[in-house]
């Protein structure tokens, strides 16, 4: 009995020393787990860190560069040309260009993109759909150095035929282009937008003996409407910031123009076209394309930020 | 069964006046399953029929055959007839355009389910649909509208406000009155008042009450008390078959099925 | 007859509601058909100008003065060994965000910052990205024109794509294996280690594929940093003969990509030098559809065999 006993305690010992290994063991358990949150958490403000990386490096040369040049000079002039010994410092030929291409690559990837979208969305089987969906993806995954080899060499010819006095380089080709590449992203987000807005809402339509298009366009877009507004957005965004298609296609000299059959640089061509040249670090020539990258964001962070609000809202909604 | 005499009757045709619709040998498949099961049943002509059953005997399935609804999905489809008088014509035809059954069929759902326009535009949505352009017409049209779903007083200073703005009841209401603008001949209510709490509830039950003297009734609802409240005539279903169909004191009262009666005094469902 | 004559009216308004419905049908039918037509002629004017390119030599040649004997060697070895760097920098930087921003970040206003910054990188030109790498890493850091400044820029590119496929694998997770994990005593990193990261990992390496798919593609921000696009050598072996075997000497080397390549043919007057430029396009959309379509098809996979 006794020793029986005596085993009983010595188990129970042993049971309260392992209890207490055990918690030192959690302890150290919690120190690892506490150093991988740590660890987490780093790699995720390394994305912010990117962003102020990003915004230090061209506001720090750009700083350099507008103690030369004035701000006043930079928005009003009408010439860019800082790499001839007369050099003028005016944004403004660069933003034109920008402007005329994007808003021509607007002008066919919102209205096809939206068409695809609501097609997909309100009138295509569920087979359609399914095919569809990945082969526009696709589509958007093509690089865009092929987009600009298919602009100059494919869509400039042909615009020629129809249009004789088209230069070899024009931001009617490069914007085209350029717009048939963002089709997929407007189409994708807008069918998104519009699929999330739920059924009933559109039996409610269907069942007043509206057809499909009356509900797509008169229920169901109002229904989307902001997350369709971000994904404009989005497109005209990705438009302004798009470089390969318009340094291959629409030339690289700046020009101060609003038609599209002329050629001219844009903001992002400008960049391409120093970098390829050899600057040395330091120069004038090496600031004026971190002075156009910081407008070139600027332009694109408004849009960004407006189509994060929109996008914010329309999740909201529903 | 009574349920026969009735149909038996609908299908005389001297007599078929009092009738808004009759109901033969129905069947109703999603793909391969089948929901409806040789349903033969009438709707009086603006009187109120309640449908009642457990969950999933059908009865929403029946309603949505009235207004074509299930014509938006693939895979389903319809045997048999719904002949809706004046016209005597079958409406599950398939010469018979889905959309011109819906803009005579009106339907309000058992969410609340407002476009995302003003006060308004939603209740002008179906006439609009119907190429009515003329604003005096459609001031007019909304205004009865509204006046009939017994929302007109609680609107009227802020018709331009968004719909979503209202209350649930209110929303309910104004999908009634969008309903109404379009002058239908059948109404159809699926569970109209499951989304709402109990005095919007009451609201609603009062406003079917008075829209039968406009307009003829269908109602599914899985309240018994709410179909022993509006309805005129109820039917019973059950697995996707038309159990007992009979004026709504009988069913409530002295029931002629065992299983309806098992229904109605809470032994089963 | 009123009711007669007004049904009459009704038809002929639902015949014209009709008619423009079909007549939309048509041009979204038409707007896809000018998306895939457009793809169509892209793909066959690569082919009938770059397949009589396409041979072995293609494969084993540098870049030359002449057209017919120019190849692709240098820019397929660099392409390689850029994605190297740019997968091994970026895919675990990506998903440790993911997974932070997912399991463990508290609601409150930094992790909201970190939110809307991720989703603003995604938007930020990938030219820009160009600029901070050239002022960051090429002469602040001073790892030149290299390998390695190539490949970390094209990281920052695409993390935003990982972290964001990340998140969106481990959200599908339901809570109920969260709760089964803890439940047995696990702890939040035992659960993500044993649980949520192998059950996502199809949908991480989903995004993974097609980030690395866009930077293959990227030219803009590798231009910008001023990587040289003559290059007639390949980059020092990373096996070595002697000990310690490996050898990281190929980082800091100079390098050519397969876009840097076919951008500077397309720049070249001559016409030969555009035929190497639709060869070389040729590969690169093969390469990119391909990754694009396996990740397509992984996720397709996915959707087929969970279902939570």
């Amino acid at each position: 009995m006794y020793s029986k006993n005596a085993r009983g305690a010595s188990e129970r010992k042993s049971n309260t020393h392992n209890k207490l290994g055990n918690l030192r063991y959690s302890y150290k358990r919690h120190i690892k787990e506490k150093l991988i949150e740590m660890l987490l958490l780093l790699a995720a403000f390394f994305s912010v860190l990117i962003t102020f990386a990003i915004i230090y490096m061209l506001v720090k040369e750009s700083i350099v560069f507008f103690q030369q040049v004035s701000v006043w000079e930079f928005l009003t002039s009408t010439q860019w040309t800082p790499l001839f010994d007369d050099a003028h410092y005016g944004i403004l030929p660069l933003v034109s260009g920008t402007v005329v291409s994007s808003a021509v690559a607007l002008l066919v990837a919102l209205p096809l993109g939206t068409i695809i979208a609501i097609y997909l969305s309100e009138f295509a089987s569920f087979t359609v759909r399914e095919i569809a969906k990945p082969f526009l993806e696709l589509l958007g995954g093509i690089p865009t150095i092929v987009y600009g080899y298919f602009a100059l060499l494919f869509v400039t010819p042909l615009l020629q035929m129809i249009f004789p006095n088209l230069p070899g380089f024009s931001l009617l080709s490069a914007g085209l282009v350029m717009g048939i590449m963002i089709i997929p992203y407007v189409s994708s987000m807008t069918e998104d937008a519009m699929r999330s807005v739920p059924m009933h809402l559109r039996e409610g339509s269907y069942a007043m003996g509206a057809t499909r298009l009356q509900t797509a366009i008169k229920v169901v877009m109002p229904a989307a409407f902001s997350g369709i507004a971000a994904a404009y957005i989005l497109g005209i965004s990705r438009a302004v910031g798009e470089t390969m298609v318009v340094a291959i296609a629409a030339g690289m000299q700046p020009n101060l123009t609003w038609n599209p059959m002329e050629q001219a640089a844009t903001i992002t061509a400008y960049i391409v076209q120093v970098s390829l040249g050899d600057l040395p670090h330091g120069s004038i020539g090496y600031q004026t394309i971190f002075a156009a990258g910081l407008t070139l964001l600027l332009i694109t962070l408004i849009f960004n930020i407006l189509g994060h609000l929109l996008r914010k809202r329309y999740r909201e909604m529903y | 069964m009574v349920k026969n005499n009735i149909v038996e009757t609908g299908t005389d045709h001297t007599s078929s006046s009092e009738y808004k619709s009759v109901v033969k040998n129905l069947n109703f498949y999603y793909g391969d399953f089948q929901a409806l099961k040789a349903i033969d049943m009438v709707l009086h002509e603006k009187q109120v029929t309640a449908l009642i059953g457990p969950s999933g005997c059908g009865k929403s399935t029946f309603l949505r055959c009235f207004n074509r609804m299930h014509d938006l999905y693939p895979g389903n489809r319809y045997e048999g007839s719904i002949i809706l008088y004046p016209d005597n014509e079958n409406i599950l035809s398939p010469d018979i355009d889905p959309i011109e059954v819906r803009m005579r069929i009106s339907m309000v759902f058992q969410k609340p389910n407002p476009f995302p326009k003003s006060i308004y535009e939603n209740v002008a949505y179906g006439l609009k649909v119907r190429g009515v352009r003329q604003r005096a017409m459609l001031d007019e049209k909304v205004e009865d509208a509204l006046r009939n779903a017994a929302l007109w007083d609680e609107v009227k200073d802020r018709l331009n406000d968004l719909a979503f703005n209202l209350s649930g009841g209110q929303q309910q209401r104004l999908c009634i009155a969008r309903a109404l603008a379009t002058d239908p001949e059948i109404l159809l209510f699926d569970e109209p008042t499951s989304a709402l709490d109990p005095i919007a509830t009451a609201s609603i039950e009062e406003l079917i009450a008075d829209l039968k003297t406009k307009v003829t009734i269908l109602i599914v609802t899985h309240n018994m008390q709410q179909a022993a409240r509006v309805s005129d005539y109820t039917a019973y279903m059950y697995l996707g078959q038309l159990i007992e169909f009979d004026f709504t004191d009988t069913i409530f009262i002295k029931p002629k099925n065992k299983q309806t009666e098992d229904y109605i005094t809470g032994r089963f469902g | 007859m009123n009711d007669a004559k007004k049904l009459e009216r009704l038809r002929v308004i639902i015949a014209r509601h009709k008619r423009w419905d079909l007549i939309f049908l048509i041009a979204g039918i038409l707007a896809l058909m000018i998306a895939l037509l457009t793809f169509m002629a892209l793909f066959i004017q690569m082919v009938i100008d770059g397949a009589p390119r396409l041979s072995w030599e293609f494969f084993t040649s540098f870049p030359s003065r002449r057209a017919e004997s120019a190849g692709i060697l240098s820019a397929w070895v660099g392409t390689t060994l850029v994605m190297l760097v740019t997968a091994v920098s970026a895919v675990p930087l990506g998903i440790a965000a993911g997974v932070y921003l997912e399991e463990y970040a508290p609601k409150n206003f930094f992790t909201e910052l970190i939110e809307i910054n991720v989703t603003n990188l995604a938007g930020v030109p990938s030219i820009i990205y160009g600029l901070l790498a050239l002022g960051l890493f090429v002469y602040q850091l001073g790892l030149g024109q290299s390998i390695l400044a190539a490949g970390l820029t094209l990281a920052l590119l695409i993390l935003p794509i990982v972290i964001v496929a990340t998140r969106e694998a481990i959200r599908s997770i339901p809570i109920a294996i969260r709760e089964g994990s803890y439940a047995l005593g696990a702890t939040k990193w035992e659960t993500v280690a044993d649980h949520l990261l192998p059950y996502s990992a199809p949908g991480i390496l989903t995004g993974v594929i097609i980030g690395l798919a866009r930077a293959i593609g990227e030219t803009a921000p590798i231009i910008t940093i001023g990587a040289l696009t003559f290059i007639a050598f390949l980059p020092a072996s990373p096996i070595k003969s002697e000990f310690p075997f490996i050898s990281f000497e190929w980082l800091s080397a100079p390098f050519t990509v397969m876009p840097i390549q076919m951008f500077n043919w397309v720049s070249r007057p001559e016409e030969e030098f555009q035929f190497n430029a639709a060869a070389a396009g040729l590969i690169l959309v093969v390469m990119t559809l391909t990754m694009n379509a396996l990740a397509i098809y992984l996720r397709y996979r996915m959707r087929q065999k969970i279902k939570w």
